[in-house]
């Protein structure tokens, strides 16, 4: 076993360009769930609309790649109030209704035929991010330390990413600890009280949602500039939900919550599938009589799942929340 | 003007013909309501008599299926319940709402109206929000000193006693500096020492110049500090009077203080 191998491989994929695009929507999830107490199950919705918003400006009207990024933000906050409208005055519940079914629905919409001249269909777009690259200021070459190493590309796209992680948390952070972030917090423990005390709640969930949403957003304008590229199958809902599972391993309320989980997710995502190759091919434990090695990419989510499980169980507040905060239910 | 009940009428809130139904029953049938300004008035009646839904009607909580009402001159029928606190009516619940995930001092300072820090434009900007933010600091802990939670300030609202709770939801609400404060029930599940001391506040809150309607099932405590009484049973006002005249109504007595309360008189 290369237990080496396979911790740089874990370590590699928590520093890399995945963590970095999973903790930005996990850091927009975290405003409207973590601290609003928004169900917002369609985030991977909010990517798509950022990342399909951006490619289309390039690719249809010919938009300077800066100014698209800015259509891509303002189509995910449209998408916000689309949904927020109708739903923020309703119980909690409906809004995750109406999100996971948006964020179906628009992966179908933009995957239709109908559409294809202007989102590429299932074929996709590509070429739309290259102004972004041609401003690489990284020289050509590998950088990092040891067998974590990422060459000037995947460096300059991480790079970017990681920063906008910070700068959305230092917002985040400036908000959460004003009044502002006062009233989005008793709105979370229960809205009526919040009213009586002359606070428009339905505005203060909408500007939440929005600004998780938007936050999303950038994480999928990220996520189609890494791949170069954008179609359809890039917006599972698979997303969603590891976004949240970031942010519970994390911790959520916690500005460093939804990072620390990111990263704890992707370490733990690749960190298993290096451990599975390994133990397949040195028959570890047995385990190459249980895994053959075309089902690792599937096997590695049941370990993944597995640790997950075990710290809601021992730790349900994630690694940075309050458990006084998640325990607050049982009285 | 003064603070007793035979002072010119100079009602705050008028209540005009004001129904809520649930599915066949009538829980609220109110056809005339009005309460004066700087006066404490009491809410009684029995259990089911419709005071908590007259008050969730009132106050934007609930939607009335008729009638209007007017709360300092304006018609407020229908508002939403955000726009009638800032309009200055404020209410607390039977069933207490402390924001238990917040700590207590947090609670008082959510109640402050107006704060600029509250927009989401100025919020980032703690400069912009910093001075205002202490003023206001400065007013929930005087609050909360008259309630005896100063020691609790920095304590999650969670660890509370229910008892406690009550006191917080009032001291929050009295954050908003309300014209009109409307209890539901403050002194249920307080002790006996510290009824006393709200009792006493609740008079200060009239005495400071704003008015006060509570609902109770305590008569002591109705009788001792209320200008006015009003009785509801079945939906609808049966008696509204002074304390004295109130309790001597026989429809009062038939329907909720029975035969040996007003024997006892
Ligand atoms: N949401 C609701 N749905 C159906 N019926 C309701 C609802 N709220 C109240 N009621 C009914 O309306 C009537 C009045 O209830 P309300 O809570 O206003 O009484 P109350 O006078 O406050 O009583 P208590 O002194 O016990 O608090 C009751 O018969 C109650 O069952
Ligand atoms: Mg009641």
């Amino acid at each position: 076993m290369n237990w080496t191998g396979i911790l740089s491989d874990g370590v590699r994929a928590g520093l890399g360009i995945n963590a970095a695009i999973y903790a930005l929507a996990a850091v927009g999830l975290n405003v409207q769930f973590g601290y609003a107490g928004l169900w917002n199950f369609g985030q991977a919705g909010f990517l798509l609309v950022g990342g399909y918003g951006t490619a289309i400006a390039v690719s249809s009207w010919g938009l300077w790649l800066p100014w698209a990024v800015l259509v891509g933000i303002a189509a995910s906050i449209l998408l916000g109030l689309l949904l927020g409208v109708p739903t923020l005055r309703l119980r909690g519940d409906y809004l995750a209704i109406v999100t996971i079914a948006a964020a179906e629905i628009l992966r179908i919409v933009v995957n239709s035929t109908k559409v294809q001249s202007v989102t590429g269909g299932p074929q996709g777009i590509g070429g739309f991010a290259n102004w972004f690259f041609d401003h690489n200021p990284i020289a050509r070459g590998r950088y990092g330390f040891g067998t974590i190493t990422y060459d000037q590309r995947q460096l300059w796209v991480t790079l970017v990413t990681w920063v906008l992680v910070a700068l959305a948390s230092v917002l985040v952070a400036l908000l959460v600890h004003s009044p502002w972030g006062r009233v989005v917090r008793a709105i979370r423990e229960d809205e009526d009280a919040v009213r009586s005390l002359g606070k428009n709640v339905y505005s203060y969930k909408m500007q939440a949602l929005l600004l998780g949403g938007a936050i999303g957003g950038v994480a999928g304008i990220m996520l189609v500039f890494d791949q170069q590229f954008i179609q359809p199958d890039l917006f599972q809902s698979a997303i969603t939900f590891y976004a949240f599972a970031a942010l519970i391993l994390g911790g959520t309320a916690r500005i460093l919550g939804p990072i620390l989980g990111a990263i704890a997710f992707w370490f733990l995502v690749e960190g298993a599938d290096s451990f599975l190759g390994n133990a397949v091919d040195h028959n570890f434990l047995g385990v190459g009589h249980l895994v053959d090695p075309t089902q690792i990419g599937t096997f590695r989510f049941v370990l993944v799942g597995l640790v997950i499980m075990l710290l809601v169980i021992f730790r349900p507040q994630g690694f940075l929340g309050s458990r006084q905060e998640v325990m607050l239910g049982e009285q | 003007m003064s603070n007793s009940s035979d002072a010119v009428p100079d009602p705050i809130l008028v209540v005009e013909s004001v129904v809520r139904r649930f599915d066949g029953l009538v829980a609220v049938s109110v056809d005339h309501l009005a309460v004066h300004r700087h006066t404490i008035t009491a809410l009684i009646g029995p259990n089911g008599a419709g005071k908590t839904t007259l008050f969730n009607v009132l106050t934007g909580f609930d939607r009335a299926d008729a009638g209007s009402w007017k709360f300092d001159g304006v018609d407020v029928s229908g508002w939403p319940a955000y726009r009638l606190a800032r309009q200055g009516m404020v209410r607390t619940f039977q069933l207490t709402k402390a924001l238990a995930g917040l700590t207590v001092l947090d609670n008082m300072l959510l109640g402050a109206s107006g704060q600029s820090g509250e927009r989401i434009v100025v919020a980032p900007f703690r400069f912009r929000w910093r001075a205002e933010e202490r003023a206001t600091h400065e007013r929930a802990l005087a609050l909360l000193d008259d309630f005896g939670l100063s020691a609790r300030q920095r304590d999650l609202a969670a660890t509370l006693s229910g008892g406690q709770r009550k006191l917080l939801e009032m001291a929050r609400a009295l954050m908003v500096e309300p014209k009109l404060v409307m209890l539901d029930e403050p002194m249920a599940g307080v002790n006996p020492a510290l009824v006393q001391s709200l009792l006493h506040h609740v008079q200060r809150l009239r005495d400071e110049g704003r008015t006060v309607v509570f609902v109770e099932h305590d008569m002591d405590v109705v009788m001792s500090i209320s200008d006015r009484v009003v009785c509801m049973a079945e939906g609808r006002v049966i008696a509204d009077g002074t304390p004295e005249e109130v309790v001597d109504n026989q429809a009062v007595v038939d329907a909720y203080l029975g035969q040996r309360h007003a024997r006892a008189r």
